[in-house]
């Protein structure tokens, strides 16, 4: 839809659904017909605090992973992590904290995989510009059989540790409150053996796919979408990559501490949220920098650019290589996030065969608990960046308060400058072309946002665009995925 | 002609939004039967993994909450297509279909249980009156239409249509 006000014309690139949790993007033209800014409006989930309040604490890390479709596993893990210290029990056994790692590191290579395989590398793969009609997963599935297949298979394989650690494919009770429910027997360990060579195998090949792509189209993707931030994200305290647990660091576009190793607990004195009129989704930034410039970028592109090393061998090599593109300071490449979810894809598999040969996998020593509290954090690196989870727990063991902060509301302000970019750079006249709306797309998807994980029924369409001119009439009305109303 | 026929019922979407956990209920009706030669499945969304698990069954039924459908639920076959997300990990009965096909070379014949859902947008485990109504229309429905597995295999449109067309009036007498 289009709507003038203050002698700006709204162009709104919008889906038709009947739930919450899908994008909308509005370009703002001032009077010249020049693009002003450009907004992706994310419908949040409401209430879902709310739905949080007046339950036990302990069924929390189940009911969280209502949140989301695609990554309940990062839920199921945030939450648990917070409920760790609400039984006093945050310094988990062996065997519970690797079956943890394990679990999460499925999640990892299996959500990292089905983006490469299945939203990214059509992009890659076809170019940009190439027909919509074939620029999927379905065109690739044709054109790069093995590739597709590889993709499917990978897919597979992470839900496959995933069941064996959380107990069920979806709505796992894996993680509780101060451990975990089940260990890893010698059946499920040599099950997941078979197969996990041949994962590194094409793991190493889609990593090449990310990076030559990027090397090969540098002069081209440089500037796509492309802007400085600020990274954020956590680390070991020894400074490598680490997606289950770490202290926070933040560093400017070109590397300057801005901090280090805080308690993720202590959040609410580094990170505020801001709200805007025109969105649901907040707009988080860093305290001591404030909202203007203060806003930074989460997920694989920043983990890659805060750590100092990655510790499975091959990652690393594969982190050196990226960070030389840059002499060793952050990358700012929007389309980076490829090439870096590759590097965390690889080092997912690496740690998934490094615990398989575990024996504490195969420990007894299952539940911690300690000093009871009425409060806690729980932080994880999910696999679209950095999730908090912050409750509060009444004595009669009831959660009071929930904040949640999830990947994609992190990523808003970035994706919204991201958005800005690309329609300065490719906005010709008033006419939504489908060249712009494919770049608006390979934009977005970068940042592999949740934009329709929490509910999925027949009968949504996935995207529509309506070109109204100056008086408010439409005069051009696109569909994306599926058929207009006046077209069926 | 082969008499065993494998047949997979995958039920999808979120039981914490409303109805939207039709389909995941379909398959809650049908996990604990232990029907012979038939797999159950749930999920909060299809992917691209499901094609590997389509490939391996003659008839797949794909059962989800329906938005617009008709009540109680329709019955549709479902061909390979190439159906085109803006930015989601889930893909359509189609597109799993078509990767099935295109990856494993196989083409089992798939149908859509759409049930009609009216209430999606809160975050409540519960579906409303009328969709648990509907839910109990599909689950008789589907127990009555597994039994007929060569017409689910095999049938011609208009064996199909009969049965489809029939369940659904019977249901509607009721």
């Amino acid at each position: 839809m289009v709507s003038m006000k203050n002698g700006l014309k709204r162009i709104a690139i919008e889906p038709v659904t009947r739930v919450e949790g899908h994008g909308k993007v509005t370009i703002l033209l001032d009077e010249k017909n020049e693009v002003q800014q450009a907004r992706l409006h994310i419908v949040e989930f409401r209430g879902f605090e709310r739905f949080i309040q007046g339950r036990p604490f302990w069924e929390v890390p189940v009911l969280v992973q209502r949140l989301c479709g695609i990554c309940p596993v990062s839920h199921h893990l945030a939450a648990a992590k917070a409920m760790d210290i609400i039984v006093g029990g945050e310094n988990l056994t062996p065997t519970a904290e690797k079956m943890r790692r394990l679990m999460h590191y499925g999640q990892f290579f299996q959500s990292h995989a089905l983006h490469f395989f299945h939203l990214c590398s059509p992009d890659l793969l076809f170019g940009f510009d190439a027909d919509v009609a074939i620029r999927n997963v379905i065109g690739v599935a044709a054109k790069f059989p093995d590739l597709a297949v590889q993709g499917v298979m990978m897919r597979k394989y992470g839900q496959e540790v995933i069941l064996r650690t959380a107990g069920k494919k979806i709505h796992g009770t894996g993680a509780i409150p101060g451990g975990i429910n089940k260990n890893l027997s010698n059946e499920e360990r040599d099950f997941l053996l078979k197969d996990i060579d041949q994962m590194v195998k094409w793991s190493r090949g889609a990593l090449k796919i990310a990076k030559d792509y990027t090397v090969e189209n540098l002069d081209k993707v440089k500037d796509f979408g492309s802007f400085e931030s600020n990274h954020f994200g956590f680390v070991r305290s020894d400074g490598a990559m680490d997606l289950y647990h770490g202290g926070l660091r933040a560093v400017t576009a070109t590397g300057e501490t801005i901090f280090d190793h805080v308690d993720y607990r202590e959040y609410l004195d580094y990170i505020v949220e801001e709200v805007k009129p025109w969105s649901y989704m907040k707009f988080p930034f860093i305290k001591s920098i404030g909202p203007e410039n203060g806003w930074y970028r989460v997920g694989p592109l920043p983990r890659v650019n805060i750590c100092d090393f990655i510790d499975t061998p091959e990652a690393e090599e594969a982190r050196k290589e990226f960070m030389a593109v840059t002499d060793g300071k952050p990358n700012n490449i929007t389309m980076a996030y490829h090439w870096t979810r590759m590097i965390e894809l690889l080092h997912a598999i690496e740690k998934i065969k490094e615990l398989l040969h575990d024996p504490d996998l195969q420990g007894n020593d299952l539940v911690v608990t300690g000093e009871r509290r009425g409060e806690a954090v729980g932080l994880i690196e999910a696999p679209r960046g950095t999730l908090f989870h912050h409750y509060k727990v009444d004595e009669n063991d009831q959660v009071t308060m929930a904040n949640l902060i999830v990947s994609t509301t992190n990523n808003n302000e970035p994706m919204n400058r991201a958005v800005s970019k690309v329609a300065r750079d490719h906005l010709s006249g008033v006419e939504i072309t489908e060249g712009l709306l494919n770049h608006v797309e390979v934009a977005i998807r970068a940042y592999d946002p949740c934009l329709s994980c929490a509910t999925h029924a027949m009968g949504q369409m996935p995207l529509i665009i309506e070109l109204v001119d100056h008086s408010g009439n439409v005069i051009n009305r696109k569909a994306k995925g599926c058929k207009l109303p006046e077209e069926q | 002609m082969n008499e065993r026929c494998r047949i997979m019922v995958i039920g999808y979407g979120n039981p914490g939004r409303q109805d939207d956990g039709l389909g995941p209920a379909v398959a809650a009706a049908f996990e604990q039967a232990d029907l012979p030669d038939v797999t159950v499945d749930s999920d909060y969304q299809l992917t691209v993994e499901d094609a590997a698990a389509v490939a391996q069954h003659d008839v797949v039924i794909f059962a989800d909450a329906d938005c617009t459908g008709p009540e109680p639920f329709r019955f549709d076959p479902v061909l390979p297509g190439d159906a085109v997300t803006f930015s989601s990990h889930s893909v359509q009965p189609d597109g799993v279909l078509a990767l099935a096909d295109q990856l494993f070379g196989v083409r089992p014949r798939a149908y859509a249980l759409g049930i009609r859902g009216y209430e999606f947008n809160e975050y409540r485990e519960a579906l409303s009156a009328a969709a648990q109504r509907n839910l109990a229309a599909a689950v008789d429905f589907l127990r009555g239409a597994l039994n007929q597995r060569t017409v689910l295999r095999d049938g011609s449109p208009h064996e199909l249509a009969a049965l489809a067309g029939a369940s659904t009036t019977a249901n509607g007498d009721e």
